[in-house]
Order: C-alpha cells, then sequence, then structure tokens
C-alpha cells in the first residue's frame, strides 16, 4: 500500500495552482476577443488586470517549486511534475501576455475612430486557440498522452489561420491606404492568436515528458509545420 | 470563470505561528566536559509547538545540547556549564526544581529504540507505575491515548500484553514515542531518531513528528539533511560547539547566509 508524505499537498497545491492558472489564461484569451468584437475598452481593460494575477501565480508556482525542490528532495514522477509547473507557468504567463497584447491593440484601434469592419479569420482563430488551451490543460489534468500529442495537428490549422488573415488583411491594406492602421493592428493580434497557440503545444510536450518520462519536443511527434519541399 | 484566486491560502502550514518563538531558551550557554568546552557561549531560542532541527558534524554539541535540556547530563561525571536555559521562562537549572520533575515535561527518544522488555501496555505505563498511579481505567486511556498519537494504536491494539521485544524497528520506535508522550510533556528531544529505520519506518515517524508538532514543542537531532529539510519548521546548524547559522528551515536549505552552512547542508562540508 502507498505510503503518502504529509508534504505532499505541497506538491498539489502547485498543481492546482497551475492549472487555476490555464483556466484563466482561457478566459482571459475569450476576454481579449471580446473587447475587440465589441469595441469595448472597459473589457480591455479588464484583460490587463487579470494579466497581473496570471503574474503573481506564475511567481507563486516557481516560488513553491524551487521550495519544494529544496525541501522535500523529490524523485522520479515529482520531479517531472515540477518541471512541467515550473515550464508550464512560464508557458501560460506567456498567453496571459499576448492576451494583453491584444486588449492593448483594441485600445489603439479604438483610438483611430474609424469602424474595424471584418475581422477575417480572427473569430475562427481564437475558437480554436480557445479549444487547443483547453486541450493542454485537460491533458494535464487528465494525465492523457494521446491529447497531449493530439495539439500540434490543431496548431498547424491555427498557422494556416494565421497565413490566410495575413494575405486578406495585406490585400485590404494594399487596396485602401487608410486601412492600413487597422490591418497592421489585426495582422499582429493574429499573430498573438498563433503564439498562444504554439504555449499550448509546448504545454502538451511538457504533460508528455510527464507521462512518458521521455522528451518529444523537436521531434516528428511534435512537428508543427508541414515539411515543406 | 475561474473561481479560485491567487492568494488563496496553501494547504500547508509551513507559515503558521507559533504561540511562544522563545518558549525554549539558551542564555550564554557553556558546557565543559571536564576540561573540554564543548558548547561555546551561546544564545538562542526555539518556538513553542514547533520543530526544530539541530544539524552538524559529529562532536559539534548538538547532542550534548539537546541532553541538557531535560539535564540527561547529570549522569556523566566531572560535568559543568555556565549560563542558563529557560522552559516557559522557568530555569532548567533552578536549584529548587526538582530533575524528575523537569524529565516530566522534557520527553526524550533515542537513537536506538530502546524499549523494557515487558508487555507494550506495560512499557507505557511504566512512569506512571512508578509514580505511584495504578488505577486501570486511567492507566487504559493512557495506553489507548499515547499509542493513538504515535500512529501504531491499530497495528497493536489486539496484542497490548505480547512482549514489546516481538516488534518491528519502526514499530518498536513508535512505542518508544508512545512511552515518551504517556505522561504528556511539554517537550520532546529526539535524539536520531530514524538513524536506525528503514525507508518506510523512517517517513512513518516523519509523519508522526508532523502532527505530534501540533501538542508538543519538539527539538529532534538528525544526520540526515533531507530529514531536516522536510519536519522541521527552524533549523540550528552547528559546528564546534558553536552555532553557526540558525533559521527558518526553508531559509537554511534555500539560501543559507554562511558559505559555512551551505557547504553542510549540501554535502560539501570538509
Amino acid at each position: 500500500m502507498p505510503h503518502h508524505h504529509f508534504y505532499e499537498s505541497e506538491l498539489e497545491d502547485i498543481r492546482r495552482k497551475l492549472v487555476l492558472m490555464g483556466e484563466k489564461c482561457i478566459d482571459l484569451v475569450r476576454l481579449s476577443f471580446q473587447a475587440l468584437e465589441q469595441n469595448d475598452l472597459s473589457i480591455a481593460q479588464r484583460v490587463l488586470g487579470m494579466d497581473d494575477e496570471i503574474d503573481e501565480l506564475e511567481l507563486h508556482i516557481d516560488n513553491e517549486s524551487v521550495r519544494y525542490l529544496s525541501l522535500r528532495a523529490p524523485v522520479a514522477t515529482d520531479v517531472r511534475m515540477l518541471t512541467v509547473c515550473m515550464k508550464g507557468c512560464h508557458d501560460l504567463e506567456r498567453v496571459g501576455d499576448e492576451a494583453s497584447s491584444i486588449a492593448k491593440r483594441v485600445r489603439r484601434l479604438a483610438r483611430q475612430g474609424r469602424p474595424i469592419g471584418d475581422l477575417a479569420g480572427i473569430p475562427q482563430m481564437t475558437e480554436m486557440v480557445i479549444g487547443i488551451l483547453r486541450k493542454s490543460i485537460d491533458s494535464f489534468v487528465n494525465e492523457s498522452y494521446d491529447e497531449a500529442l493530439s495539439l500540434p495537428e490543431i496548431d498547424r490549422k491555427v498557422d494556416d489561420l494565421n497565413r490566410s488573415n495575413y494575405d486578406i488583411l495585406m490585400s485590404r491594406s494594399a487596396d485602401d491606404s487608410k486601412y492600413v492602421p487597422i490591418g497592421i493592428e489585426l495582422i499582429f493580434i493574429s499573430k498573438s492568436l498563433e503564439r498562444i497557440g504554439d504555449h499550448a503545444v509546448n504545454i502538451g510536450e511538457e504533460v508528455a515528458y510527464l507521462i512518458k518520462a521521455k522528451n518529444i519536443s523537436h521531434t516528428d511527434l511534435v512537428r508543427r509545420a508541414p515539411t515543406r519541399s | 470563470m475561474a473561481t479560485v484566486t491567487a492568494t488563496e491560502p496553501t494547504l500547508t502550514e509551513h507559515t503558521a505561528p507559533s504561540p511562544d518563538p522563545s518558549y525554549i531558551q539558551v542564555k550564554n550557554f557553556s558546557f565543559w566536559y571536564g576540561s573540554s568546552q564543548v558548547i561555546h557561549d551561546q544564545t538562542f531560542s526555539m518556538p513553542k509547538q514547533k520543530v526544530t532541527a539541530f544539524i552538524g558534524p559529529s562532536g559539534c554539541g548538538k547532542s550534548t545540547l539537546l541532553r541538557c535540556f531535560n539535564r540527561m547530563n547529570d549522569l556523566i561525571d566531572g560535568i559543568h556549564h555556565e549560563g542558563d536555559i529557560t522552559v516557559g521562562g522557568e530555569s532548567i537549572f533552578n536549584p529548587m526544581l526538582e530533575v524528575i520533575s523537569l524529565r516530566k515535561r522534557v520527553g526524550m527518544v533515542f537513537q536506538k529504540y530502546n524499549p523494557f522488555p515487558k508487555s507494550i501496555y506495560e512499557n507505557i505505563v511504566y512512569s506512571l507505575r512508578v509514580a505511584g498511579r495504578n488505577k486501570k481505567s486511567e492507566l487504559d486511556e493512557v495506553v489507548e491515548r499515547s499509542l493513538r498519537n504515535a500512529a501504531l494504536w491499530d497495528e497493536v491494539k489486539d496484542r497490548l500484553q505480547d512482549s514489546a521485544l516481538g516488534l518491528s524497528g519502526g514499530q518498536m520506535q513508535r512505542l518508544c514515542i508512545a512511552r515518551a508522550i504517556a505522561n504528556q510533556p511539554e517537550i520532546l528531544l529526539m535524539d536520531e531518531p530514524c538513524s536506525a529505520l528503514d525507508p518506510v519506518a523512517t517517513g512513518k515517524i516523519e509523519e508522526l513528528i508532523h502532527q505530534l508538532k501540533r501538542q508538543f514543542t519538539i527539538v529532534i537531532v538528525t544526520h540526515n539533511m533531507q530529514q531536516a529539510a522536510r519536519v522541521s519548521d527552524r533549523t540550528a546548524f552547528f559546528y564546534l560547539g558553536k552555532l553557526i547559522e540558525y533559521d527558518e528551515t526553508q531559509k537554511i536549505f534555500m539560501n543559507p547566509e554562511k558559505p559555512q552552512t551551505e557547504d553542510y547542508v549540501s554535502g560539501r562540508f570538509g
């Protein structure tokens, strides 16, 4: 019968904080898109405030992980859990930054004082990015290797959408020089969403490492873009 | 929306305050075996209902100091001390104080488990019988409470009259802890309580220490760095009879002030 140590609750606490951070990141991405779609500066402001909470969680997870490594002499799965939490919280912190960046661009777009118009593939891309983030957190919670490995394929579709957004927005800017300031902001927003997809894939790689004790980064299992001929 | 907040307290207790941060006070304390001085004018205090770990290489004076707290060293010829040690503000060297009453308040568990060659039951009630307390209902109650507190009750409740010497090593050490807490002391001294135990029994004793600190103030001497890190709230590092560094355990193991402490806790000493 396995014997449980009294301090294991500390590791569980770190794990729960990472899940919480993931949930908050999903909320943040959703809100940043709402701010864009509804041209709502108060929502944009809320996103920036919530990003501070995410930064605080990152610090907490980092500090508690170092404390656990120093005081509890963890081995095997426990060590991998800690490295996953430490690396995962950095990816999630970057997700928070990208969502903040979107919120800031919403503010700049508002200052242009003209309607933004059609958002190209950004709404669809946001849904996909929220989906891939959700899957990355679920794969961690359920410790599902298959779910973790399903992320790169979704990410490739996100990348495709980003490229198509770029083409659409560049073409609009070429047709109408007054559209250029809007087009540029939307291209950057699309790029932020694309980066969030990458961070979700990173988390999936970490989860795979947690489960199989094998680092699959930079292998064919997680190849992000199809090989170009 | 996520409902848990970032500032939600953790499930762990590593920040809970002590009811008395200066419960045991060591004041300008020096100690000699004959002409050999083993503790040099040390002053520091230990908190109530916390675990304080003494670490340091052999011969650094940590076990000697531990044995001062219940005046076990009085049994050795040629010893003398200077300075004072107080528990709850009261000097343990007060000439009016009976050593026996001090030892009732300050229990001790040794490196090698040392149950009496008697039954499990009689091991625990021994000190009560010596004090003339023989009422069966009271003794039964003390036996059950002590064994439960020592996390041994479930394993031995059906064989209390069996010889204590038939228990496993880990069980014998927990029996010694049960015996030490039978009289409800305020302080529990532990001198390398796990050094003769396997990792499973060690884990159980560590868990027990974690439970017991809610009721008792614990001072533990250990050579096992990981054990000090896991079980203690504060850690004192001794070297050549001097306290080199004394702080919160996480400070000692994560970012000690003195290079000597870091060398010792990371095993690079000497």
